[in-house]
C-alpha cells in the first residue's frame, strides 16, 4: 500500500518491460526504496538508522562469511584459528577486526534507532507492528552477538557461555537439564562451540528475514516523522529516491568514517584482553563482564541479590533481565497518548531524558564489579528502568497537557522556515 | 470433471469420505514430522564420548591440612580441600537457621573423613569457579570460597553464605577407594 500520489513505476526499454512482465522486482525495488515511495519531507538526521543498521548487517555478513572460510570450529584449535587470522591470512586482521567492531557500531546504530523510536513516539498506532518486529530484530542480534562472541573460544568467550547458559539452570526443575541439552555437555566444550557456530551463521540471515518483514509492516502506513503528524496529502511527502537515499548516503558516509576509525586506530577499544587468553576451564578471570552491549541488562540480572517471595534471587535476575526486553513488547500499550511525538510532550520528552541517563548509569554498573556501590546503584537504576515502562509512562500519558501542534507537517516545516527567516532578518 | 454432486455423494452423517481422508493425510503427516524433530531435538544432548568421562580418579596424598586442589571431572572443575579442624570447627559453629541452603558439614563429608571436603568448583549462580582454591586467592567473608563475578561468599563447608547464588557448591557423587584415592562419579 501507499499514497494515491506515489509515482508509478514505468519501464521503458524492451528488456525493463519484458522483465516487469515476468518477475517485477525492479518494481518491488523503485515502490519499496525508490521514487514510488513517498516519505514526509521533514525526517531529521534520527531517520538515518535504519538504514545504517541495514548496511552494518550486510558488513557483518560479507566479513563474517569471509571469516567462516579460514577459522576452524573445534575446541582444540578454534583460537588458534582465530590467531591464523589474525597474523597469517592476508587481511585477514582487517576482517576480523572489521567483523569485531562492525558488531558494536551494529549495536550503536541500533540503540540510536530504538531512541529514535522511544522519543518520536513511532511505536505508536498505526505502526505497533514495525515496533514488535523491531524487538525480535533486536532479541535475534543479542543471540547472535553472543554466540559470535564464544567462537574465538578465548577466556571472555567460555566464561560468557558458561554465564549465559547458566541463565537457563536458573528455572526450577528442568533448568540444568535444559542447560545440559543448549550445551551438549556438562560445560562449554566441543558440542557447544560447534552448535553456537551453525547457529552464528544462521540468525543473521533469520535478522535479515526479519527486517523485510519490519519494513513491510512499515511501508503499510507509511514512515512516521519528527512532527509524529500523520501525512495528509502530496505537499506533506517527497519521494524517497533520490531525497533521502542522497540524506540516507550522508549518513553512510559519517557511519563508515567512524566505522574504520575504530577498526584501524583502536580495534579493541571495546574488547576485553582477556579474550586473548585461550579459554581455560578450570580458571575464571577476575572480572567477567560482557561486550558493552549487553551491560545494562547485565546490571539488572546482577541487581537482585537478595531472595524475594518463594523465588531466589538467581531467577529473580534472569526473570528481571528477560523482562526488561519483554517490556519492550508491551510499550504500544502502556503509553496510551495520542501524541506521538515527544517535541510536543513536555512532560514526555523529560522523562525521556531520564531514562536515557537511567540506562547509560545501568550500562556503567553491568560493567563494574559486582560490589558497593554499584550494586546498590544498579538495584536502583533497574528499579527505576521497570517503574519507567510500567508506572511513570502509563500516568503522564494520561496527565500531560501536550503542546499546541501544528496542522500538518507542511505547516510545521513552513512555520520553521518563517522562524529561520525572521531570525535572519533580526 | 467432478460436480458437487458427485462429490457429496455417499454422505452419511453429513460427512464425507474426503473429510476422512483430510483428517487421516494431516494426522499422518503430523506424526511423521514429530517422529522426525524428536531426533533433531535429541542430537543436542550430551553425545556418548561426553558421558563417558564421567568418572575421574584423584590422588589426595599430597594435600597438606589447610590445602586444597582443582581438579577436574565431567569437563567441570572439582575442588578437593583438606579443612583444618578450626575450619570444620568454624562450619560446626554456625546455626542452620543462618544458612540459605541448610546442609550440616557432615551431611557434606564423608563419615570419618570430615575434613575432606570434595565440591564442584562451579559457582551455584551462573557457574564461574570460585576463587579460594589455591593458596593466596580471595576466600571471601566466610572462609571458604568467593565468586568473583556476581559476589558470592562461600563458608568453609562450601555452603552459601552471601550473594545471589541459590545453593551450596554441589558435592558431586564420591567414594574414598583408599585413604589416599577418591573416585569422582
Amino acid at each position: 500500500m501507499s499514497f494515491p500520489w506515489a509515482k508509478n513505476y514505468e519501464p521503458k526499454q524492451p528488456l525493463m518491460k519484458w522483465l516487469d512482465e515476468k518477475l517485477p522486482l525492479p518494481r518491488l525495488v523503485y515502490n519499496a526504496i525508490g521514487a514510488g515511495y513517498p516519505v514526509p519531507r521533514n525526517l531529521n538526521y534520527f531517520w538515518n538508522f535504519g538504514v545504517l543498521a541495514g548496511a552494518a548487517l550486510v558488513i557483518q555478513i560479507v566479513t563474517g562469511i569471509v571469516l567462516a572460510m579460514h577459522y576452524a570450529a573445534n575446541a582444540g584449535v578454534a583460537f588458534n584459528s582465530v590467531e591464523h587470522i589474525m597474523r597469517d591470512v592476508n587481511a585477514g586482521w582487517f576482517i576480523r577486526y572489521a567483523h569485531m567492531n562492525g558488531a558494536s557500531m551494529f549495536f550503536i546504530v541500533v540503540y540510536l534507532h530504538i531512541f529514535r523510536g522511544l522519543y518520536y513516539g513511532s511505536y505508536k498506532a498505526p505502526r505497533e507492528m514495525v515496533w514488535l518486529l523491531g524487538v525480535v530484530i533486536f532479541l535475534l542480534m543479542m543471540a547472535t552477538a553472543f554466540m559470535g562472541y564464544v567462537l574465538p573460544w578465548g577466556q571472555m568467550s567460555f566464561w560468557g557461555a558458561q554465564v549465559i547458559t547458566g541463565f537457563f539452570s536458573a528455572i526450577p526443575v528442568v533448568g540444568e537439564p535444559i542447560r545440559v541439552w543448549l550445551l551438549g555437555g556438562f560445560a562449554p566444550d566441543n558440542a557447544a562451540l560447534n552448535r553456537f557456530f551453525s547457529l552464528h551463521y544462521l540468525l543473521p540471515f533469520v535478522i535479515a528475514g526479519v527486517i523485510i518483514l519490519h519494513i513491510w509492516a512499515l511501508h503499510i502506513p507509511g514512515s512516521s516523522n519528527p512532527t509524529g503528524i500523520e501525512v495528509k496529502d502530496e505537499q506533506d511527502t517527497v519521494p524517497f529516491h533520490p531525497y533521502y537515499t542522497a540524506k540516507d548516503g550522508v549518513g553512510v558516509g559519517v557511519f563508515l568514517l567512524l566505522f574504520v576509525a575504530l577498526t584501524f586506530f583502536s580495534p579493541n577499544l571495546l574488547g576485553h584482553p582477556d579474550n586473548y587468553i585461550a579459554a581455560n576451564p578450570l580458571s575464571t578471570p577476575a572480572h567477567i563482564v560482557p561486550e558493552w552491549y549487553f551491560w545494562p541488562f547485565y546490571a539488572i540480572l546482577r541487581a537482585f541479590t537478595f531472595n524475594f517471595l518463594w523465588i531466589d534471587a538467581k531467577l529473580w535476575g534472569v526473570i528481571a533481565m528477560f523482562a526488561a526486553i519483554a517490556l519492550l513488547f508491551f510499550l504500544p500499550w502502556l503509553d496510551s497518548s495520542p501524541v506521538k511525538s515527544s517535541n510536543y510532550r513536555p512532560l514526555n520528552r523529560k522523562f525521556f531524558w531520564v531514562l536515557v541517563v537511567d540506562v547509560l548509569i545501568l550500562g556503567y554498573c553491568g560493567k563494574s564489579p559486582a560490589e558497593q556501590p554499584y550494586v546498590i546503584l544498579s538495584q536502583l537504576a533497574a528499579a527505576y528502568y521497570f517503574a519507567h515502562f510500567l508506572i511513570i509512562l502509563p500516568i503522564i500519558s494520561r496527565i500531560e497537557r501536550p503542546a499546541p501542534m501544528p496542522n500538518s507537517i507542511t505547516e510545521a516545516v513552513l512555520a520553521k522556515h518563517a522562524d529561520d527567516a525572521s531570525a535572519a532578518t533580526a | 470433471m467432478t460436480s458437487e454432486t458427485d462429490i457429496s455423494a455417499g454422505i452419511e452423517d453429513g460427512v464425507r469420505r474426503r473429510d476422512f481422508i483430510n483428517i487421516a493425510a494431516v494426522s499422518f503427516a503430523g506424526v511423521g514430522a514429530a517422529a522426525v524433530v524428536l531426533p533433531l531435538v535429541n542430537q543436542m544432548n550430551p553425545s556418548a564420548d561426553v558421558l563417558a568421562q564421567s568418572t575421574t580418579e584423584i590422588d589426595i596424598s599430597a594435600i597438606q591440612s589447610g590445602q586444597a586442589i582443582k581438579t577436574s571431572w565431567r569437563k567441570q572443575p572439582v575442588f578437593v580441600r583438606n579443612l583444618t579442624p578450626a575450619e570444620i570447627a568454624e562450619a560446626k559453629k554456625v546455626p542452620l537457621s543462618d544458612l540459605r541452603d541448610p546442609q550440616t558439614i557432615d551431611e557434606r563429608t564423608k563419615p570419618g573423613k570430615e575434613n575432606w571436603l570434595i565440591t564442584l568448583g562451579v559457582c551455584t549462580h551462573l557457574g564461574c569457579v570460585p576463587l579460594g582454591a589455591a593458596e593466596g586467592e580471595n576466600r571471601g567473608d566466610f572462609g571458604g570460597y568467593f565468586c568473583p563475578c556476581h559476589g558470592s561468599h562461600y563458608d568453609t563447608a562450601a555452603r552459601i553464605r552471601k550473594g545471589p547464588a541459590p545453593k551450596n557448591l554441589v558435592v558431586p557423587p564420591y567414594e574414598f577407594n583408599s585413604d589416599t584415592v577418591v573416585t569422582i562419579g
